[in-house]
């Protein structure tokens, strides 16, 4: 099957047939470079191949539809609980650029001793299971061939469980994952021996599959009070998370640092920012960098965290990052909705498009603060180490709190995170490996005692090839739970989907979630109840506020509510105006041609935006100059009895009049003086009379008495198609 | 412990390192302190290595679950829980797998108790 663009994946094709489902490569895969950096009218300098189908940014508009995609792998977090709706934010995501799905874990489930099986719903995240791996890898297959690049999947190597989740990694083709024993032993309780025994085990296979891994330091950006002070700990926790991979046998060009940018205005960020950025790319060179958004200072206004995020992917260019992972929006507010990622997915690549080559134009000025502040923070995290030896080592340093420590080390808060060495989830159960100790498959990391047999090739010949060599060796395991699956879930919402009735949604199918942004004059806490008031009114269900700025203490506040939509829409009995599409250029042509046709065009009233006029005339953008049409240019805020009257000058067939701003109605009003400018001069019926603008539609140009109205989108073939078919009908008019 | 920024004091040693020194003593730390760690993980095991071992084997989670249970009770974890697959089913002349699966139910693991304690020979 390939995708087609203007088609729903099918879950029901997606969940068919799984048992025998094989993912397509595995591995991780880096963005390729683009061949010469030349894209529609620019030259990129850090640049990758483009996409075969892809949706570009709003404002590519202006340059050809163009759609570089950055140097950087760029991440995309996905958490709904539910993997069969989260598919379809996957293939939006890939579709705006992400090539890096992160698919978050269900709660609880670094404490579960095991593999969990089926398709159970999840909390804040998915359960990362066989089956859900499986059925998402089968459709990233899918959507990677639809835009036309490798797709990374990624996941969480921790908890309990983290050898045998490695192995089922593996296994389904899962490209990356976070592994970090320190997470398990700092944030998770899990028993540290137990943490680091089975991390080794867990790398081994990860690099045998050629997975990536991210380490979890900046987990202490995020629990830390003052995230800034922890700087001098997290070089220590990356070097820890590196030394011990690259000992476990994993290759340096797979280890990714995950750095977060500790701070988010007001503090000034670059101070504080930008020598821990420049201090890990030069002690850490040779690993690789994920560059991830800070979600510390995050809270409900979305445009704050946007600017966040675009100074922090400032900091990714001013240093450098091969994975530029992202967070939605709104994450400060609730789990992220789908079109958030989107948008969190395109910040990232309009900025990183935007520093394009930054390098070439400035330099880091290493000789002042910024150097000195670089050393200062290397000889802190020396200072650190050295202090973890004094104390015994790194077992006996956590135990004695060294670590999430409030204080900018060497100072010391006292309030750092203590663990028990013999405490925790799983203490007590590594066990010693017997001399004849021994494992029958490969890349097992540690001792193993193979028995001395010269037929065997490698290990796992003695269980007649490993899962990993032969795949159809692997167990297959359906549903456990009668209730909690996917086929369950499916079939509760399946009446609506086979009426095809349309919901609006945010995170799960159909969930008739809609967000709806109000100014009331009011101070802020009577503007939160009255939104509330007014939401519920209007007929929504399950009315939140979500966000809730004074603009003034006095005179306003911006609420944002969410609320559900109680009812689902018929889509075929809705009323959708037909789109008319303009005639071919040929045939626009040979009339022109013919009847040599001239316009006289203008922004009228007060408006001095030209742009999408002159769009829409100049023969270099496509505008309707180049189908032979004589025009007229007469300028900005021309008055529109001076537009009539040059008309009327030239012997003019039509009038084009563009009209941006619409305060206090004036593009209605305009539209409304010249058409009746022009039927006292008498030339109303024989000319031809349209207006454009940002803020026009057909309908309002027509209910103000012009031929046609053109809004955004509109390009010079709409309009000399409609002048040619209104001027063909005129004269055919005349001769009859 | 509370203790006061004696960044200043405690550098004194590290002042006068060039920066590419000080980049060795970093490495030279961090080495220092994964040693230790690596050789656990290296010389131990634990119920989660050895499920994943009988997962790559080509056991279901839920057969290596039962395994490994049983093999720690029976204190056979050391030997590894693969090793305990494949011995018995050396021993008794099956195929592997019909041997993951009797140890998965309770059955055999007498025979593993009897050979490992006559030395394993």
């Amino acid at each position: 099957m390939i995708l087609n663009h203007d088609e729903k994946i099918s879950l029901e094709f997606i969940l068919a047939d799984l048992e025998t489902y094989r993912p397509k490569r595995k591995g991780w895969t880096w963005r390729k470079p683009h061949a010469t950096g030349e894209i529609g009218p620019f030259s990129y300098r850090q640049s990758s191949e483009s996409l075969q189908a892809s949706g570009h940014l709003p404002a590519a508009k202006y340059f050809n539809n163009i759609d570089p995609q950055p140097d950087c792998t760029i991440t995309t977090e996905i958490a709904s609980g539910r993997f069969e709706d989260d598919i379809r934010r996957m293939r939006m995501a890939a579709w705006h650029g992400a090539d890096h799905i992160m698919v978050i874990r269900t709660a609880g489930q670094s404490h579960f001793d095991g593999l969990i099986e089926g398709t159970p719903e999840g909390v804040g995240g998915v359960p990362i299971t066989r089956k859900q791996l499986r059925a998402t890898r089968k459709a990233l297959d899918y959507i990677e061939e639809e835009v036309g690049r490798s797709i990374n999947f990624h996941s969480y190597v921790s908890g309990v469980a983290g050898p045998e989740v490695a192995v089922l990694f593996s296994e389904e083709g899962v490209n990356g994952a976070h592994q970090d024993p320190q997470y398990n032993v700092l944030y998770r309780n899990i028993n540290m021996y137990r943490s680091f025994v089975d991390a080794a085990v867990a790398k081994k296979m990860m690099a045998a599959s050629g997975m990536a891994q991210i380490d979890g330091a900046h987990n202490a950006n995020a629990t830390a009070r003052e995230a800034w002070k922890v700087m001098p700990e997290l070089m220590v926790q990356h070097a820890i998370n590196c030394q011990y991979s690259v000992m476990a046998g994993m290759p340096k060009d797979k280890i990714c640092l995950s750095t977060v940018p500790p701070t988010a205005p007001p503090a000034p960020c670059i101070s504080l920012d930008l020598p821990y950025a420049v201090a890990l790319r030069q002690l850490f060179k040779g690993y690789r960098f994920r560059a991830q958004m800070n979600t510390k200072y995050m809270e409900s206004c979305t445009r704050e965290v946007t600017a966040t995020h675009v100074l922090n992917t400032l900091l990714s260019r001013l240093t450098s990052a091969d994975i530029q992972s992202t967070i939605t929006p709104d994450e400060g507010r609730n789990v992220p909705w789908h079109y958030n990622n989107i948008h969190g997915v395109n910040t990232a690549k309009q900025a990183l498009l935007g520093l394009d080559g930054i390098a070439d134009y400035i330099s880091l000025n290493l000789d002042g603060p910024l150097g000195e502040k670089v050393r200062e923070l290397k000889e802190r995290a020396c200072l650190f180490m050295e202090e973890i030896m004094e104390a015994g080592g790194y077992f006996a340093a956590v135990s004695q709190g060294f670590f999430v420590d409030s204080g900018f080390y060497p100072e010391r808060g006292g309030d750092g995170i203590a663990r028990k060495m013999n405490g925790g989830v799983g203490a007590g159960t590594i066990i010693l490996r017997d001399t004849d100790y021994m494992a029958p498959v490969c890349d097992h990391f540690g001792y193993n005692n193979l028995p001395a047999n010269s037929s065997i090739a490698k290990p796992c010949d003695l269980s007649g090839g490993c899962t990993l060599c032969h795949p159809e060796k692997i167990q297959w395991i359906d549903e456990l739970d009668p209730e909690d699956n996917v086929y369950k879930r499916l079939a509760q919402n399946r009446p609506e989907r086979e009426e095809g009735l349309l919901r609006p949604e945010v995170q799960w199918s159909g969930d008739g979630i809609v967000c709806m942004t109000m100014f009331l004059p009011a101070a802020e806490r009577v503007a939160e109840f009255a939104a509330k008031d007014i939401a519920e009114r209007l007929g929504l269900e399950d009315v939140e506020v979500i966000h809730k700025q004074a603009m003034h203490p006095s005179e306003g506040a911006l609420i944002e509510i969410k609320g559900k939509v109680p009812f689902g829409i018929d889509p075929a009995k809705l009323v959708i105006p037909a789109l008319v599409e303009p005639l071919s250029e040929e045939a626009i042509r040979q009339y022109v041609s013919e009847n040599k046709l001239k316009i006289v065009a203008a922004t009228v009233g007060e408006d001095e935006h030209s742009v999408g006029l002159k769009e829409i005339l100049d023969i270099k953008h496509g505008g309707i100059e180049r189908f032979g049409i004589e025009c007229q240019y007469l300028g900005t805020s021309v008055p529109v009895e001076k537009l009539a009257d040059a008309a009327v000058e030239i012997g003019a067939d039509a009038i084009l009049a563009s009209t941006i701003i619409s305060h206090s109605d004036i593009h209605r009003i305009n539209m409304r003086r010249l058409h009746q400018y022009c039927q006292e001069k008498g030339i109303r019926k024989d000319m031809i009379v349209v207006c454009g603008g940002t803020q026009i539609t057909n309908e309002i140009a027509k209910e103000e008495g012009m031929d046609a109205g053109f809004g955004r989108g509109t390009k010079g073939i709409h309009v000399a198609s409609f002048i040619v078919e209104q001027h063909r009908a005129a004269k055919k008019g005349r001769i009859e | 412990m509370q203790r006061a920024d004696d960044y200043l004091q405690r550098r004194a040693h590290l002042a006068p390192l060039s920066d590419e020194k000080l980049q060795e003593r970093f490495w030279g730390l961090a080495k220092q302190l994964v040693e230790p760690l690596i050789e656990l993980a290296y010389t131990h095991t634990s119920p989660s290595v050895e499920r994943s071992v009988l997962l790559r084997m080509g056991f279901s989670s839920m057969e290596t679950k039962e395994i490994v249970e049983h093999c720690e009770e029976k204190g056979l974890l050391g030997k590894g829980a693969g090793h305990a697959v494949w011995r018995l089913a050396a021993l008794e002349n099956i195929d592997y797998h019909e041997a993951g699966l009797r140890l998965s139910k309770g059955q055999g693991w007498e025979t593993l108790e009897q050979f490992w304690a006559k030395g394993g020979a």
